[in-house]
């Protein structure tokens, strides 16, 4: 039998990137404005839950169905892409995977609807790629924690209302003792910061977080106690493959976008697209995003089938993806030479956007020491 | 309130080429789509639906392949869909193709039948209105808004026409043929998407509908109108093409009116 | 024996349509072939005063229902009318035009008349046997059919407007009128009209006019359009996609889903020319086409054809004007 639901929602998400998200595209970037009416759109179609299972209020949908919606979003405007990203892969899922029951019913539903929109917070402005420095601390108090430090570079802050917040609660064996909360923006003492100016993906809101006091529920204990370093590194192992769909998304668009012009451009009497040096380049580059489309793949289908490897996978997928997505968005720029350089063209803002998929959810170096780890560990 | 939508699944003529040895069409890797009028009486009758309260019957008459269009509207909110095919059914023209499908309708019946206007690869806009004679109900064609009363049990149609608009009101059974203007119809939903999977798409064949049908008004044979033949269209390019800048262009226009006296 | 062209002949507010007429003359054609008579049926509510007319243009005899229930249009009243004229004299042929009135009622009665229709035909031949060859576009204008329905009478066709020639006017001509008394069946008059509207938009008939200015997607503004279809005495019309984009209106729309034209001069502007779109203008007499894609299909059908900014050129015409 044809696998009607995986064909449905591609048509559906493609439809929707080109209709409603590409046109906002270029505004968002210039604006540096969420694009708040597109999440509306979203969550109406029930993409802002799309893993989230149906007791939840979610679609009951798959992993694949998921990364392919970041994958086509990122394809026409990559802010949108990541916003889908990090509410789902660093919110939804751990509350999902690691919440009680109580916690699933309290979250989930309003994650799913899009009603709220959910962020992830553990990079600190002394915590970045040494994650576990953490100076957020989160003292056990009677019936609640209470919670006292800063988050920095947090995607979708300010608009988000569920935040998943690693902060230190002792002191373990090894080193601080970390735990997860559930943290509602609503939450006496929480306030959004600083908001970033950044070079790409600037609809996306990237913001400060600081609580002052803010009082935790100890319901809001998001898995155990000293849990929170596995958690916030699984939950990364899975937003990683976000990160590769965008990346992989953002290489796509710059292909496409490339194609079309260089079929169009005229030099010395001919198309562009005529010329061997440009031949070579663009099958090069389709060549890449291919095998970054299978290394995506890979990812994904560890994760939808929680393979002990997802991690690697997703390492190696975000590497290969990210790097991918800069050197096709570099070149894409180059063949469309001057013009590439100007905002009429959306390359140039692919280009800016494709350089934070090496840096976010773990810089490239950081994808490396994953890969390595593994294979030096046996 | 029980609204069945007809529906037809067509090659996008948008993308359409013909073969100039064979002079038929080139129908390898042109996608097929829900027709557009048809699409949006879906989102008619989930509107409706949505309102008041109905259940949304979607059907098509096709190859087995159709089935993906009716899948296409459960995934828009459709609640139920039914693929009417049988090797009997073929070639037949628009009047054996209504005759078909009223009998199907008659099968599984309706308070309302929903149909696009006309189909893009037919442009005919016939198969609906002769439903609605087959089954013996009014109809109303070119709907441009649909609107239900639930306290009287009326439907309100504004009937769109070349120069006017008219307000109908029908109560009781009827057809009604929609224009794609109504609405723009919705993007299929997640959850819908995912629940359509374990949904079944019932087959509607001869056997099925025997009652209600004779062989003999179904098919080639049972097709009044024949094709005798096919012709591409040839065009005969008068001049050149020419870039202009907009300024020499205007001036160009306007010398090529005056000298035919057309201004 | 079926014999005998018949016209449904449209009329709106009293007024016979041109299509109408144009489909007496085509008829007139046909009856030639076969030595038949050209009958006019002429629906609707104190309208007989316009039988002289059809007559004028070509009818041999007229056939008027002139009844209260037929003063508006509506499916059921006319097809009970046109059934009970066809069960009487048996036509031949009965030719409809392919507008939103004749593409609502032909189906209707085919399905009631249990024979064959052919939509929206562009030409009409007849064979000495009286077999109707009926040719209309296919798959939006991309192939052309010929259709025939040879074992069932009438031979029903709705044929497009603006595409057949009306005669010239001869009020010396001489033909009949019936005046035709119908038992109808008002149990089944089911649908109800409550009101009907002009659409001011639709003030103008692109049909009519002399000179189009027609825009396309690559017009980003079509205001210019109106000044300048203003200036040069013509109408403005509108390709599929402004009027999908909600920016024209339906009434304003060329091609396969909308109006069929042949103005003296139609001036495309920023219209590529889909296949849908040429089959509505192609017989203008004198096409002028501006777009910026030189192999847009417009230019294969274009008297004159011109590479440059549709909207920047229409701005330069308006200064010279």
């Amino acid at each position: 039998m044809a696998d009607y639901k995986s064909t449905l929602f591609l048509e559906m998400i493609k439809d929707f990137a080109e209709n409603e998200v590409k046109p906002l595209a270029q505004q968002t970037d210039e604006e540096e404005r969420f694009p708040i009416e597109t999440v509306e759109k979203m969550a109406k179609l029930g993409l802002m839950g799309i893993i989230i299972p149906k007791q939840y209020g979610g679609a009951g949908g798959n992993y694949p169905m998921y990364i392919s919606a970041v994958e086509e979003l990122s394809k026409v405007c990559g802010t949108t892409g990541v916003i889908l990203s990090a509410h789902t892969s660093l919110c939804a899922a751990p509350i999902l995977e690691y919440g009680t029951e109580e916690q699933r019913v309290k979250y989930l539903p309003d994650l799913a609807s899009g009603k709220k929109i959910g962020a992830f917070g553990l990079t600190e402005p002394n915590a970045g790629t040494d994650a576990s420095n953490q100076q957020t601390v989160a003292v056990e108090m009677e019936d609640h924690y209470l919670l006292n430090g800063s988050k920095i570079f947090i995607t979708n802050a300010g608009y988000a209302s569920t935040y998943i917040i690693i902060a230190v609660t002792g002191k373990g064996p090894k080193g601080p003792e970390m735990s997860a909360f559930i943290v509602e923006s609503a939450f006496e003492g929480f306030s959004v910061g600083k908001k970033e100016l950044k070079m790409g993906i600037r609809g996306s809101s990237t913001c400060e977080l600081i609580f002052e006091n803010v009082k935790v529920p100890k319901e809001n204990l998001l898995g155990k106690r000293g849990d929170g370093f596995k958690i916030a590194m699984k939950t990364l192992d899975g937003g990683r493959i976000g990160i590769a769909a965008q990346a992989l998304g953002i290489a796509e668009g710059a292909l496409d976008a490339t194609i079309a012009y260089v079929k169009s451009r005229k030099q010395f009497g001919r198309s562009i697209a005529q010329f061997q040096n440009t031949q070579f380049i663009l099958a090069d580059l389709a060549t890449k995003v291919a095998a970054a489309k299978c290394l995506v793949e890979v990812a994904t289908n560890a994760k939808q089938n929680k393979l002990p490897t997802v991690s690697v996978n997703a390492a190696q997928a975000k590497l290969f993806a990210a790097e991918t997505a800069m050197d096709v968005t570099t070149k894409c720029v180059q063949l469309h030479g001057g013009y590439g350089y100007t905002r009429e063209y959306p390359v140039e803002r692919m280009m800016r956007d494709a350089k934070i998929t090496e840096i976010y959810e773990g810089t490239s170096e950081v994808q490396r020491m994953v890969i390595s780890g593994t294979l030096l560990k046996k | 309130m029980k609204i069945i939508v007809c529906i037809k699944q067509v090659p996008n003529t948008t993308e359409i080429k013909i073969d100039p040895v064979t002079n038929t069409l080139k129908r390898d890797g042109v996608p097929s789509i829900i027709n557009p009028d048809d699409k949006t009486a879906v989102e008619a009758a989930i509107q409706l639906k949505e309102k008041h309260g109905a259940t949304v019957t979607v059907i098509t008459m096709g190859p087995p392949q159709a089935e993906k269009a009716l899948r296409e509207a459960l995934a828009m909110g459709a609640d139920e869909a039914f693929l009417i095919t049988d090797r009997v059914f073929a070639g037949s023209d628009t009047l054996a193709t209504s005759t078909i499908i009223a009998a199907a309708i008659k099968k599984l019946g309706a308070d309302v039948v929903f149909c696009g206007r006309q189909a893009i690869d037919g442009d005919t806009a016939q198969v609906g209105p002769q439903i609605a004679e087959h089954l013996g109900v009014p109809q109303i064609t070119y709907a441009a808004a649909i609107d239900y009363d639930a306290a009287r049990e009326v439907l309100t149609v504004k009937r769109q026409f070349e120069d006017r608009y008219q307000t109908l009101e029908v109560s009781g059974q009827c057809l009604i043929t929609i224009l794609s203007t109504l609405d723009k119809p919705r993007y299929m939903n997640v959850w819908d998407i995912v629940d359509q999977d374990e949904k079944e798409v019932g087959l509607i064949t001869y056997k099925d509908i025997e009652e209600n049908l004779n062989l003999a008004d179904i098919g080639l044979k049972g097709s009044p109108t024949k094709v005798k033949s096919t012709a591409t269209k040839q065009f005969d390019k008068t001049i050149e093409t020419v870039e202009l800048d907009p300024e020499t262009a205007a001036k160009t226009i306007v010398d090529a009116l005056k000298a035919r006296h057309l201004i | 024996m079926a014999k005998n062209i018949w016209v449904f002949c449209e009329q709106r507010d009293g007024q016979l349509q041109s299509v109408a007429l144009e489909l007496i003359g085509v008829a007139r054609e046909l009856a030639e072939k076969t030595g038949e008579k050209v009958c006019a049926a002429l629906l609707g509510h104190k309208i007989t005063d316009k039988a002289a007319e059809l007559v004028a243009y070509g009818a041999d005899e007229v056939h008027v229902v002139d009844d209260a229930c037929l003063e508006k249009f509506v499916t059921e009243q006319y097809a009970q009318a046109v059934t009970a004229l066809a069960k009487k004299y048996e036509p031949s042929v009965i030719l409809f035009g392919a507008t939103s009135i004749g593409r609502d009622l032909a189906p209707r009665l085919s399905a009631r008349l249990k024979t064959g229709l052919t939509a929206d035909c562009t030409k009409l031949e007849m064979d000495e046997e009286g077999n109707l060859f009926m040719t209309r576009p296919a798959f939006g204008g991309n192939l052309f059919a010929t259709i025939i329905c040879p074992d069932h009478r009438p031979q029903m066709s709705t044929v497009r407007p603006g595409v057949m020639k009306k005669l010239e006017r001869d009020d010396a001509r001489q033909g009949e009128v019936v005046v035709e008394s119908i038992e109808f069946d008002t149990a089944k008059f089911a649908v109800k009209v409550v009101d009907e509207v002009r659409s001011i938009q639709c003030a103008v008939n692109i049909e009519e006019a002399k000179l189009l200015v027609a825009c396309g997607r690559g017009l980003k503004d079509v205001k210019p359009a109106y000044t300048v279809a203003e200036k040069l005495g013509g109408s403005v019309a509108s390709s599929r996609a402004l009027v999908d984009a909600g920016i024209m209106d339906h009434c304003s729309q060329v091609g396969q889903t909308g109006k069929t034209v042949r103005p003296e001069a139609y001036l495309a502007f920023g219209i590529s020319g889909a296949i849908q779109h040429l089959a509505g203008m192609e017989e203008s007499e004198y096409i002028v086409a501006v777009n910026t894609d030189k192999n847009a299909p417009i230019f294969k059908v274009a008297n004159l054809g011109i590479v440059s900014d549709a909207a920047a050129v229409m701005k330069n015409i308006e200064k010279l004007l």
